[in-house]
């Protein structure tokens, strides 16, 4: 103990204490410098994480709303099927995943093994159907068909099946009463995309993963009504998912429900009706192409004609609204939607677009009285109409010698329209026209609504087309660079001629174009629902209304929520008189014109029926038969693709929807008893004090 | 070197006995209470830590949520029973048993690769008898501390030279290298804390600087070499580096780290309360009771219980250094610095990797994380700083 001190440390090592001092705060400085960072500076956005990272939301879907008839009978409703479904997290904490209870569970549901297994896999981008597009942690259904037996097995066996329950649950049913599918007006419900969760997050209605939204019809119009509000509950669980904490959330409400105009019997004479006149077509021979009638597709429209509700509205082909529910095949879906399907998911009333005929002559007649032509005035009916080089015919090139309009309406004169259009035609200037050409009759198509969709409150409508000059200008600059490139050849056949004129002065309106239109031919496209209007304005003494399915929207509770009143889009271009002279040469074409044969027998003095009739024709088709008529009460337009003449096609059928609806035999003797719908159902269907709409099944 | 006396009552002390326990030669009077109640709060805030980690993990507990806190609490139990048995020894007897303690400790941790051997994630780091598990390199760092203190400090406690000579380093070192080379086979984060230690320790030791520049340099290249050799696989280079970028290894090292900051993070300044954490009750950090036992505390006691934990071992570890700066001899002063280089690397790292600053390795928080072992040797360290104290204390007076 001489030479070192006695605490045994030199300063070198003092020193090397106080460098190991530095360093060891310098160390704990950092931890408290990053701490202060993390849960100071930062605190807020990982408390968000941590948020995130453990609250799970379960939903309880809402029951949808049904969509009721005008007599309270279900067209959409919902069935309780007994639904089987699988936990996920539960399936995925054993340790084959779960492999084992998916395959006893095919078994004891008679399932493919493979498909039951693909039905619980999540989705994404590469996943082919079938996979589970919701949350995970939502049961997710293997099966809505299960029997009672299965559903019992799985319920008493609960330890071979942990994380499979079988619940009875709230499914879509289109349960067509009286045989009424309304399968194109009520539409589809199919589950939503995240695209639109997405989009609705922040409005009123939010989606969830789980729901199904209507896809068309009136499932899509009135989906926020319908669809109610999902109940979610949110879970604190842990990282396997177990629920650790309280749970929290709104309960579910049930959708409203819709009371819709339709007439379920009403609706099933009119399908079943058109579908039998497209059939009897089929067994005719088409005079003029030598082969039967095609009669490919079809539409009718019953409308109410002083409120424009709509009471039936039947599309041809059409389709079984319950191949929908849960979950389309593969095959149902290519036969609904493929290349040869002929698209029975259109909606041919009020998507369907083709040229009116002479069902147009109504707007034609119109047109001329606006412009000065007297209803009561003679109009040389000739058997053809010569413009130039070409010579438009009269039907069957039969000639009536000078008639008024009405008896041109009566008869279906071509040649009238045509001269009268020509004149007009000339009078706007003809090929060089002038700054402010009258152009009456495009005006009174115009004035009735075409061109435009009715607003009708099913989505997708078709708007039509009046190929008035405004058009022809807007379709020639969209083609002209095509027509002036083929005008550029040397060829000189009818298509390069018609190409070279066309780059040249297509914007034009020639006479052709002007004649063609007077009866509703050429490039004038309408929808069955537009005619419906147009018809109804002539009954009712000159208004437009709105067409609506949707008539009140009644709360689960059974409250009124809201009700649709009639809604005018406009007014008739007719004066009252017209309206009234056109309405005695519509009376006159079932008594004595162009659908009196088919309408022989008809108790015409107790129910007056006027009528239209239309026989369009589309180049390289078979004619397009169109039938118009109304009573003081409803509005018909019944029209058949390829089916020939309008009274040969459309007549017997459009005659029975009004024998069923007021009750009219064959013979023509009525008994009110046995009529459906002899004056438009004007109440709200009962509701009993539960809240329910009562279901009036009486009839047919 | 005189006898020791150690802080008896000397017998014949007629004193009153309040007197003699306020005497300046009394236990009471050495004992450095700052540094015992630091490392009491710091073990008892464990307890209350590792039981909120473990009370809903009934995988491990077995369904009962006291039973990792019963078993902490009887592990501190035993670790003070241990620390009040090396201060009543005292480091200077201790020192004719280092040798042998340093033999027990190379033997036990052979064993670990016997069928005895338990492997725990991944690591055969421990000794399983029955019901109970051992893990032996704990007890090694203490051995390699007492041993190297022991050779460095031999002959300039006897006054023949000044500093330690190349020999004895030498000597030294190679003790170090066999606990150190048995450890790298598969436990790296214990190897590490080992590897630091021997640095404290030469560097307390007034050894030439050249030997401890030469062993960072030796390591550095080590690594270097491992890594452009290729001997580590892919994965383990990015398990190694997920904790800066967490998508190297997003589902193993980079969730866990993640996890651990979002769980910390979220406490803010004064936490979600004890057991309230929802990270923790959710079990998103995985090892919440050993390893990332720091993220408790950031969770459910917030900026200030977490801020709390480092200001004691701030404090713990200032006490240690005042007591390596006061011993009587360089072998005391050894044992003191190399003590403050274990305690102080192995919570940087360990704090370090809650806080994501430092790579994900298997190393216990001292005083706080779940373990019997590493609690026993943390209190017997204590135990050793205690003694090495009185003995300045008693020459002092």
């Amino acid at each position: 103990m001489t030479n070192i001190p006695e605490t045994g440390r030199t300063t070198r090592v003092t020193i090397r204490l106080v460098v190991l001092q530095i360093l060891v705060f310098s160390l704990l400085l950092t931890l408290g410098g990053r701490l202060w960072y993390l849960q100071i500076r930062q605190g807020d956005e990982f408390a968000a994480a941590a948020a995130g990272n453990h609250v799970q939301q379960v939903v309880q879907p809402a029951v949808r709303g049904s969509i009721v008839d005008a007599r309270g009978v279900p067209l959409a409703d919902n069935e309780t099927r007994l639904v089987v479904s699988a936990d996920r997290s539960t399936l995925m904490r054993m340790r084959d995943n779960g492999a084992r209870v998916l395959a006893d569970l095919a078994e004891l549901l008679e399932m493919d093994p493979e498909e039951v297994a693909n039905r619980v896999r999540l989705c994404n981008a590469e996943t082919p159907q079938p996979c589970w597009n919701g949350s995970p942690y939502q049961p997710i259904p293997i099966t809505d068909e299960a029997t009672t037996r299965q559903a019992l097995q799985i319920r008493e066996r609960a330890e071979d099946f942990p994380g499979i329950s079988a619940e009875p649950t709230a499914v879509r049913r289109y349960p067509a009463h009286f045989e009424a599918r309304t399968a194109q007006v009520l539409g589809y419900l199919s589950p939503v995309t995240d695209e639109e969760v997405e989009e609705a997050r922040d409005t009123d209605s939010p989606l969830l993963r789980s729901d199904q939204v209507g896809r068309s019809g009136l499932e899509r119009t009135y989906d926020s009504w319908l669809r109610g509000k999902a109940g979610v509950t949110r879970y604190e669980v842990d990282k396997y998912g177990r629920v650790i904490g309280q749970a929290e959330g709104d309960p579910a409400a049930a959708g409203a429900n819709l009371v819709t105009s339709i007439d379920a019997r009403v609706q099933a004479v009119a399908e079943e009706e058109l579908a039998q006149a497209m059939e009897e077509a089929r067994t005719q021979r088409d005079t003029i192409s030598g082969r039967p009638y095609e009669a490919d597709s079809g539409a009718v429209v019953v409308m109410e004609s002083r409120t424009g509700r709509i009471v039936a509205m039947a599309s041809q082909p059409d389709y079984d609204p319950n191949v929908w529910v849960g979950g389309i095949s593969a095959d149902e879906y290519r036969r609904l939607t493929g290349e040869d399907s002929n698209n029975p998911l259109l909606n041919r009333a009020t998507q369907g677009q083709s040229p009116p005929g002479s069902t147009f002559k109504v707007i034609t007649s119109t047109g001329a009285v606006n412009a000065g032509y007297p209803f009561d005035g003679r109009y040389d009916c000739s058997s053809s109409y010569s413009i130039g080089s070409t010579t438009f015919r009269n039907f069957e090139s039969r000639g009536y010698g000078p008639i008024s309009l009405g008896q041109a309406l009566e008869v279906s004169c071509n040649t009238v329209f045509y001269r009268i259009a020509h004149t007009e035609w000339q009078k706007d200037g003809g090929m060089n026209p002038g700054d402010d050409p009258n152009d009456w009759l495009f005006k009174a198509a115009r004035q009735f609504n075409l061109g435009s969709p009715t607003g009708i409150d099913l989505p997708a409508e078709a708007s039509g087309r009046v190929p008035d000059r405004q058009w022809k200008r807007e379709y020639w600059e969209s083609q002209k660079d095509a027509w002036c490139e083929m005008a550029k050849s040397d060829a000189n056949d009818f298509a390069h001629r018609l190409a070279r004129e066309n780059c040249e002065d297509g914007w034009r309106m020639r006479a052709g174009d002007a004649v063609n239109f007077s009866i509703g031919q050429g490039d004038v496209l309408v929808t069955p629902l537009q005619m419906a209007v147009v018809y109804a304005s002539i009954s009712n003494g000159g208004t437009l209304w709105r067409p609506q399915v949707g008539k009140a929207v009644i709360g689960a509770d059974g409250t009124v929520l809201e009700e649709f009143e009639p809604e005018e889009i406009g007014n008739s271009p007719a004066t009252e008189q017209t309206i009234r002279q056109m309405k005695a040469a519509t009376e006159d074409v079932i008594t004595r014109g162009t659908a009196s044969w088919r309408f022989i027998g008809w108790p015409q003095e107790q129910i007056p029926i006027h009528a239209k009739t239309g026989t369009a024709t589309t180049e390289g088709k078979q004619s397009t038969s169109w039938l118009a008529t109304f009573t003081d009460d409803y509005t018909i337009i019944m029209t058949i693709s390829q089916a020939g003449t309008g009274s040969g096609a459309s007549g017997p059928a459009v005659r029975r929807i009004y024998e069923a609806m007021y009750g009219v035999d064959e013979e023509g003797t009525i008994d009110r008893s046995a009529a459906l719908l002899p004056a438009p159902m004007e109440e709200l269907p009962e509701i009993d004090e539960n809240g329910t709409i009562v279901a009036d099944l009486s009839g047919r | 070197m005189s006898i020791h006396s150690y802080p008896l009552p000397k017998r014949g002390d007629h004193r009153p006995v309040w007197r003699r326990l306020l005497a300046r030669d009394s236990i009471v009077r050495r004992v450095d209470w700052i540094l015992l109640a630091a490392a009491g709060a710091l073990s008892l805030l464990g307890c209350l830590l590792v039981w909120s980690a473990t009370r809903n993990r009934t995988g491990i507990t077995g369904g009962d949520p006291q039973f990792f806190l019963i078993r902490q609490g009887l592990n501190l139990l035993i670790g003070v029973a241990l620390a009040v048995g090396v201060m009543w020894l005292g480091h200077h007897r201790l020192r004719g048993a280092a040798p042998v303690l340093y033999a027990v400790s190379v033997a036990l941790m052979l064993l670990v690769f016997t069928p005895l051997g338990t492997e725990i994630n991944g690591q055969r780091a421990w000794i399983s008898i029955g019901d109970w598990t051992l893990q032996p390199g704990e007890f090694a760092k203490v051995a390699v501390i007492l041993s190297m203190a022991l050779i460095l400090a031999a002959r300039v406690d006897t006054a023949d030279r000044t500093h330690p000579d190349g020999r004895s380093v030498l000597q030294a070192l190679g003790l170090a290298a066999i606990p150190l080379a048995i450890v790298l086979v598969d436990d790296m984060g214990m190897a590490m804390v080992i590897a630091v230690i021997v640095l404290g320790v030469l560097l307390a030791s007034g050894a030439s600087l050249v030997w401890t520049a030469g062993l960072v340099v030796a390591g550095v290249a080590g690594a270097v070499l491992v890594w452009a050799l290729g001997v580590l696989d892919e994965y383990q280079i990015n398990r190694f580096a997920a904790f800066a970028n967490p998508d190297l290894d997003p589902s193993g090292v980079g969730y866990n780290t993640n996890q651990a900051r979002i769980a910390i993070g979220s406490g803010g300044l004064t936490g979600s309360g004890l057991f309230r954490g929802t990270q923790t009750t959710g079990q998103f950090v995985p090892e919440q009771q050993t390893d990332f036992i720091f993220t408790v505390a950031g969770e459910e006691l917030g900026f200030v219980g977490a801020g709390g934990i480092i200001l004691l071992i701030g404090v713990i570890l200032w006490r240690a250094l005042r007591i390596a700066r006061g011993a009587t001899d360089l072998y005391g002063t050894i044992i003191a610095a190399g003590i403050v280089a274990w305690f102080a690397f192995q919570s940087f790292e360990n704090i370090g990797m809650a806080l994501g600053i430092m790579p994900v390795a298997g190393i216990p928080l001292p005083f706080v994380s779940y373990g019997g072992t590493a609690m026993f040797a943390s209190w017997i360290a204590i135990g050793l700083l205690q003694s090495i104290r009185m003995k300045r204390s008693l020459s002092a007076a």
